[in-house]
């Protein structure tokens, strides 16, 4: 089944919350250089799935993680794997915006300065514009770089996120819906970013949205109560879903 | 009529009104609580609130004004020799209250009777007086004895003035408010406006005590400094007071007991604010559930321990220790009492204020901070030490600051731990001593307070307090600019 452009590869993974058990046996092959989509309705699991890419669970005291997650064939919950680096490598969006209370040009400088990507101050304030391009925060932003991130307003804050996460060039970048509290022209930059970023990495992007699952990505995943329920290509998912759930879902019946 | 009496018949009024305020507005509805404005409960609380808020300030305000009126008035009325030589109008009118008071028991058993009240001469009135136990600190004159009669009877009077007009007060407020409760009236905000004024009050209580304070320290150091140059007294770099009746050459430079103030509270800090901070640190970022359940509160016991027991732990371990282990040999001095013992047992001390308050802020600090710097790749200390601290440092710098002046307030491990002796010197192995230590030695024993040795207590104290306050304004600024910048 080993797919050869899988980029990720998750095979029998189960996530327990304590004695909730929120991800029941999911396997999924996420493809290099596509924009992947997770689907489901609330509380099925999609961010814990996500969380699991990049070992973010492992913050969680109660959460454990089962099964085999690998990333260009490497287990990523091996031993030696150091999950700081693996987090280097697998940006975050979270689901909350959480600016850092700090400026927003050391918002998105963060990253940079902490794995040392940047020559000199140019090179950095180099990466920082043009992260904050990408995230289509550059116009409103150039202006205060010194002013508070926390200071933005929510759908800032969440351009904000974004731009810090691309600063840090990663190769998967995963992104809980990164749009939740953007207006339609924010929306739609955010969606040219997520094509553009298609070209180097692979992206995983949660969204209530359908329009928006349909309009940027290839692959779409619909998870139900913790089941990866059905997995394809967005086109054939959108148009003849095999599974009920997923047609009463995308259909607007349930979630 | 005792004032246990009157408070018990104010709760009953009080009382009554709660229940009649509240029946009558329900009455008004007949009996349909919705179409009330408020819930009727706040009618009871309204009407209760009339019967007593003004009764219990006028209360108050009597039993404090009274005893100043009287006594001014029952002090015009003696005759100005009734004032022996040596002493004082106030000496004097505390015999004529006890001999008041005498008087009122030998009625109160029967020595006396009504009759008598006229006739009493200061032989049988002494007689009965000492034979109840009362002292008196002159011989009792017949002045004296006017005036306690003088006063007995205005007491007696007055305190049944009071009485009727404290009860009268109630029972005006209850009828007022019980005839205000009908449907429309609106209570709540009533109530709700009387909560505010109980708020303000006590919030003015606190700040008044403070500038009583501040005041009185005021006082006795312009006393003080009417006697003694505030020149000498802040830039002379020798503390010397001539222990009392020898005459004035007394040094009192504040400056030595300054420098071992800072120096030592300087060690205490050095001491506590990183060990607390890390410790902090590892408690609430590192550290499992089940140690950190054990670890915090046998930090906290530390907090516990009083002060005194520190001293002694300065005086017998550490206070020989250092001077063996380090002064002795490095040729610093012979003196188990030493600055550096006091520091490090009062940097010991100040640990579980750093710790605990820093953890608390720290455990505050969301944890989707820490999920996006971890999520982008930074270790767990990076996250700690670029963005868990600085979201948490307003609070930090609080702890730290609140832990200075206790530092700067402490005696007791300075007695024990540094020694009594001011000196002004940089060896950290030398006995030297506070401000507040000097402030308890130049009060205790035989004092006058009218000498400058006694009085300079006062203006160390007020010192210590503009210091503290400097430190706490200092505090505020830096905590306010940083929110500026970050929130
Ligand atoms: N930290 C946690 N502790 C315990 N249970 C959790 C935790 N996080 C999530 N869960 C549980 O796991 C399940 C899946 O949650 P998850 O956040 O993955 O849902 P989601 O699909 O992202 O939902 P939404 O679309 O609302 O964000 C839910 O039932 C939730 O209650
Ligand atoms: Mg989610």
């Amino acid at each position: 089944m080993q797919n050869d452009t899988a980029k990720i590869t998750a095979r029998g993974v189960q996530v327990y919350y304590g004695d909730t058990h929120a991800i029941k046996d999911v396997d999924v092959d996420i493809a290099a250089n596509t924009v992947t989509a997770f689907i489901g309705p609330s509380g099925c699991g999609k961010s814990t799935f996500l969380r699991c890419i990049n070992r973010m669970n492992d913050t969680i005291p109660v959460a454990r993680v089962e099964g085999d997650i690998r990333i260009d064939g490497e287990d990523i919950y091996d031993k030696r794997v150091d999950p700081v680096q693996l987090r280097a490598k697998v940006g975050m969006v979270f689901q909350k915006p959480n600016p850092f209370p700090k400026s927003i040009y050391d918002n998105v400088a963060y990253g940079p300065r902490i794995h040392g990507l940047s020559k000199d101050k140019a090179d950095l304030d180099g990466i920082v514009e043009n992260a904050l391009r990408r995230a289509a925060l550059w116009d409103e932003a150039k202006d205060r770089l010194d002013a508070p991130g926390t200071g933005l307003s929510g759908g800032q804050q969440q351009r904000l996120c974004i731009a810090r996460a691309v600063a840090t060039s990663p190769e998967v970048l995963l992104m809980d819906e990164p749009c939740s509290a953007l207006d339609p022209i924010a929306t739609a930059q955010i969606e040219e970013l997520i094509d553009e970023l298609k070209q180097n990495y692979s992206v995983v992007i949660v969204t209530h949205s359908m329009q928006q699952a349909a309009r940027v990505s290839q692959k779409t995943a619909f998870f139900h109560l913790g089941n990866l329920v059905e997995y394809g290509e967005t086109s054939r998912i959108f148009t003849s879903p095999e599974d009920t759930r997923t047609e009463s879902y995308i259909s607007g019946r349930i979630g | 009529m005792p004032l246990s009496w009157i408070l018990l018949l104010l709760a009953a009024i009080g009382l009554a009104a709660f229940f009649l305020s509240r029946r009558r507005a329900v009455g008004s509805v007949e009996g349909d609580a919705r179409r009330l404005h408020s819930l009727p409960l706040y009618y009871g609380l309204h009407g209760a609130m009339m019967a007593l808020a003004p009764a219990l300030l006028l209360l108050a305000i009597w039993l404090v004004v009274q005893p100043m009126l009287l006594d001014r008035s029952i002090l015009s009325g003696l005759p100005d020799d009734a004032i022996p030589e040596g002493s004082t109008p106030g000496l004097v009118m505390s015999d004529v209250r006890r001999v008041a008071d005498g008087i009122e028991r030998a009625f109160a058993n029967g020595a006396f009777s009504e009759g008598d009240l006229t006739a009493l001469t200061t032989e049988d009135v002494g007689a009965v007086i000492t034979g109840g136990g009362t002292a008196l600190g002159t011989p009792l004159t017949a002045d004296v004895l006017a005036a306690a009669r003088d006063y007995w009877l205005a007491r007696g009077t007055l305190a049944w003035i009071m009485t009727a007009a404290v009860l009268g007060l109630a029972l005006i407020g209850a009828a007022w408010a019980i005839r205000r409760s009908d449907g429309a009236f609106r209570a709540r905000n009533v109530v709700e406006r009387g909560v505010l004024v109980l708020l303000i009050a006590a919030a003015s209580i606190a700040i008044l005590t403070t500038v009583g304070i501040v005041l009185s320290m005021l006082f006795e150091t312009s006393n003080f400094f009417r006697q003694y140059e505030w020149t000498e007294f802040f830039f002379n770099t020798t503390w010397q007071p001539s222990f009392s009746g020898r005459g004035g050459s007394s040094e009192l430079g504040i400056i030595p007991l300054l420098w071992g103030t800072l120096y030592i509270s300087l060690i205490a800090l050095i001491v506590a604010v990183p060990i607390g901070l890390f410790a902090a640190i590892y408690l609430s970022e590192y550290a499992g559930k089940t140690f950190r359940s054990i670890a915090k509160p046998v930090i906290e016991i530390l907090a516990g321990i009083p002060t005194i027991v520190y001293g002694l732990f300065a005086l017998i371990t550490v206070g020989p220790l250092l001077r063996d282990a380090f002064a002795s040999p490095l040729g610093l001095g012979n003196s188990a009492s030493s600055v550096m013992t006091a520091g490090l047992v009062m940097g010991i001390m100040l640990i579980p204020f750093v710790s605990s308050l820093s953890d608390d802020i720290i455990n505050a600090v969301p944890q989707a901070m820490r999920d996006g710097s971890l999520g982008l790749g930074a270790t767990q200390s990076e996250t700690i030490r670029q963005v868990i601290v600085p979201a948490a440092l307003p609070g930090i710098v609080g702890a730290v600051l609140l832990a200075a002046s206790r530092a700067i307030g402490e005696t007791m491990i300075v007695v024990l731990g540094a020694g009594a002796a001011a000196r002004l010197d940089l060896n950290p192995f030398e006995a030297m001593t506070t401000v507040t230590v000097k402030i308890v030695s130049q009060l205790t024993g035989d004092t006058d307070f009218a000498s400058p040795e006694t009085l300079v207590a006062f203006a160390l104290g007020l010192t210590l307090f503009v210091i503290t306050l400097g430190l706490n304004v200092l505090a505020l600024y830096i905590v306010r600019k940083y929110r500026e910048q970050y929130e």
